[in-house]
């Protein structure tokens, strides 16, 4: 299902624009060439060649030297609503996933309550309506109240527009509860999404286990917590020819279940967050909870390599931020005390560009890939440029070069893994399905670049 | 040097440099009037969110034999108990224009967010499982002045190596004075990723007659409950230092309190070659030199109004 179909937005005026010259690249589409991109009505309605398109009242971007991207798709948000609105909302959560380049994410379901009932889904597809810049998809929760125990009415929960299902933010320890979710999958559809960890190997690990956190004297979650959990459920999902996706994978044994699962024919996706691409659990020796304290944690460099590799071969075909926003109080307390999760929706393209791409480790069009690679697994049409189809563009500034957070943040929480950090790469405009859904100010008023 | 956060931060030299001054504040403790005048005027605050004999009385004689004024806050019974939170405690303690805050954590750096959060010196009386630095410094203080230099000194610490910041402070303390460390204890209770700290590690007692100083950590109870061990009684089969185990000519340490019978057979700690009591009274000057470099030391800053110019009180002025 397209995006507009299957996700929820405030309606809007349609795109009606043309960006002149704008070097268009969409690994998926097959294309990489210097366009007009022109939108009409909010879709992509022709790829002109350069400086000809007609403005035809259409407004001009002068996108020479900025790059055209589909825009990308998160399936791993915490929007906060209901219950955490002093850390997100639907409005402030998916500004800045469009400031971020995004044209769809999913918001999980760990709210308080957890969203685990039909009425539940229906308020927020009320409310994504109402008052979201981009597309939001909202998961239900797999188990009633995420306690692990009993399962929710995914029927009736599907029929009210659950996307699917998670108890993210906590692992379903019992294999049997996982086993029968999975054999009701065949009734209900829609993917599971797992974190995935065993909370008896993990106990009250506040990091990585490993020299580093030896050296800091902070109990460890093993590897093994993670990877053992996938294995499990990768064994289930094939015996029970059901469907699963792996949240935010970690540890380097866990990508090598995944591929051998992958190869073995089990229906498997999985994802990576862009901190886990980025840092290793080196950076926890600043002790900072702003920036480095989050589940899964930072691993080692060899993890931090296996997850690249995995991006590669396409083990893990997606990137998703796991945006989990927090306010200062709920950080600013001892590493071990404090909240975890870092943002991620405004800085993802950036940092990972900054990090991966300019260095030579993956190349831009694998990034721009796997950014959108989120929607497939959860049944929805992955964002293109290929004419006819819905508008959905990321405009960036390879070059631009900003700091994070001195501008602030569309997010309502601060707590950015990259803050302070100087980035390359910039999203100057991004189109979500159909609609012009974010314009950085100091573009719009034609003094970037 | 402006806080006391971690041996990692301090060098050889620095660590030498507190040593040094310990020595001399250990003379003063021979005289009479064991009091000096050098913090007078200024305020020390010791802010404890766990229980502490050793620590908190010592760095509280320490302010007062300084004659600094010492508030002396505990979390039991203070607004720590409402809810208030470290950074809030934190701002009214430093309404009173403190000089220093010494403070004990239960959690992993808590004194390294305090001195984000204050303009006093910061001396860390133990974070969480992270670091002791001041308990390290008298425990180098200790072996210095028995053996004179710790280079090549073999030393084993043997316990619960996984949950004592006393452990971890002491290896990285003892491996940059020169010595040569061991860590022993069952495998559950040994971290993963130790040795890259620079230690071997020992997973029995086999091997501990090579070293010249035996380090006991102290065994809590509750972590039987937590499948750590599987009972005191094979704990101590296993890992008890008792005179047999011991041979005269090596040294005991401990940094209490100790479970006697457990870690150490009672006859070991009254043994001559146990330092434990001598340990107690380097803890007494060694942190009467710490405040001391950190609020009176070469970089720290000298106390006003005192008619005695920009240099600091001389250590062996009576008050």
């Amino acid at each position: 299902m397209s995006l507009i179909d299957a996700l929820d937005v405030r309606a809007g005026e349609a795109a009606h624009l043309i960006l002149r010259r704008a070097t268009v690249l969409d690994p998926v589409a097959g294309i990489d060439s210097v366009h007009d991109v022109v939108v009409r009505d909010g879709r992509i309605a022709e790829l002109a060649s350069p400086g000809e398109a007609d403005a035809d009242g259409a407004e001009v971007v002068e996108a020479e030297g900025l790059h055209a991207f589909p825009a990308f798709f998160d399936p791993h948000v915490h929007l906060r609503t209901p219950g955490h609105e002093h850390k997100e909302d639907v409005e402030t959560g998916t500004r800045a996933a469009a400031a971020g380049g995004y044209c769809g994410i999913l918001a999980m379901a760990n709210t308080q309550p957890p969203v685990s009932t039909a009425a539940d889904i229906t308020a927020l597809r009320e409310q994504a309506q109402a008052s979201a810049s981009v597309p939001v998809g909202f998961l239900a929760t797999v188990t009633k109240g995420m306690k692990g125990e009993e399962l929710t009415e995914m029927v009736e929960l599907r029929e009210a527009g659950a996307i699917g299902f998670t108890d993210d933010g906590l692992p379903i320890t019992s294999a049997g509860v996982m086993r029968r979710a999975l054999q009701y999958q065949h009734l209900c559809g829609g993917n599971i999404a797992l974190h995935e960890e065993d909370p008896a190997l993990s106990r009250e690990g506040a990091m990585h286990e490993g020299a580093v956190s030896a050296a800091l004297g902070l109990a460890g979650v093993p590897s093994v917590s993670e990877s053992t959990m996938v294995a499990r459920d990768a064994a289930l999902a094939g015996y029970e020819r059901a469907c699963i996706h792996v949240q935010h994978l970690s540890a380097a044994e866990s990508v090598e279940v995944v591929r051998a699962a992958k190869a073995a024919g089990v229906q498997i996706s999985a994802e990576a967050s862009p901190h886990h691409l980025c840092l290793t659990d080196e950076a926890v020796r600043s002790l900072d909870p702003h920036r480095h304290r989050m589940n899964p944690p930072l691993r080692e460099e060899r993890d931090r390599q296996a997850l690249i590799e995995g991006l590669r071969d396409g083990t893990i075909e997606c990137i998703a931020t796991d945006h989990a926003p927090h306010q200062p109080e709920e950080k600013d307390v001892p590493f071990e005390q404090a909240a975890m999760g870092v943002t991620g929706l405004e800085t993802a393209f950036a940092a990972l560009h900054t990090e991966l791409v300019l260095p030579g480790v993956i190349d831009l069009a694998l990034l721009v890939e796997r950014l959108g690679g989120g929607a497939a697994p959860f049944d929805l049409e992955r964002p293109t440029l290929a004419p006819g189809s819905e508008a959905n563009v990321a405009l960036c500034d390879l070059g631009a070069e900003w700091t994070v957070g001195e501008d602030g943040y569309e997010s309502r929480s601060a707590n950015s893994w990259c803050a302070g950090e100087t980035l390359t790469g910039r999203v100057l405009m991004t189109v979500a399905a159909g609609q012009v859904a974010y314009r950085l100010r100091s573009f719009s008023l034609g003094v970037a670049a | 040097m402006k806080h006391l956060l971690s041996i990692e931060q301090l060098s050889r030299e620095e660590i030498e440099a507190i040593l040094d001054r310990a020595e001399s504040f250990a003379e003063v403790g021979r005289r009479d009037i064991k009091k000096v005048p050098t913090l007078r005027g200024r305020t020390v605050v010791s802010l404890f969110y766990e229980s502490s004999t050793r620590t908190s009385s010592s760095f509280d004689l320490a302010a007062k034999r300084l004659s600094a004024d010492l508030v002396s806050v505990k979390a039991a019974g203070s607004s720590v108990d409402k809810g208030e939170s470290l950074k809030d405690t934190i701002a009214t303690l430093s309404a009173y224009d403190p000089a220093a805050i010494v403070i004990r954590h239960p959690y992993a750096g808590a004194a390294q967010m305090v001195a984000g959060w204050t303009a006093a010196a910061v001396v860390n009386a133990g974070d969480g499982k992270h670091e002791h630095p001041s308990q390290a410094l008298l425990d180098v203080y200790t072996l210095r002045r028995r053996l004179g230099s710790l280079e090549g000194v073999r030393i084993w610490i043997v316990g619960d190596v996984l949950h004592s910041r006393v452990a971890r402070s002491n290896l990285i303390a003892f491996n940059r004075m020169g010595a040569e460390v061991t860590v022993c204890g069952p495998p559950t209770l040994i971290p993963r990723g130790i040795e890259e700290l620079g230690c071997e590690v020992s997973y029995s007692l086999n091997g501990v007659e090579e070293a010249e100083v035996v380090y006991a950590l102290r065994m809590q109870k509750e972590r039987m409950s937590e499948s750590f061990v599987p009972s005191l009684r094979e704990y101590a089969a296993n890992f008890q230092i008792d005179t047999r185990r011991l041979n005269p000519r090596q040294l005991l340490m401990h940094p209490g309190p100790v479970n006697r019978g457990v870690e150490l057979s009672g006859e070991a700690i009254d043994s001559p070659q146990s330092l434990i009591t001598e340990q107690v009274a380097a803890g007494l000057v060694v942190r009467m030199a710490i405040l001391y470099e950190l609020l009176a030391g070469s970089e720290g800053q000298t106390p006003a109004g005192e008619g005695e110019g920009s240099k600091p009180t001389p250590i062996g002025t009576p008050a």
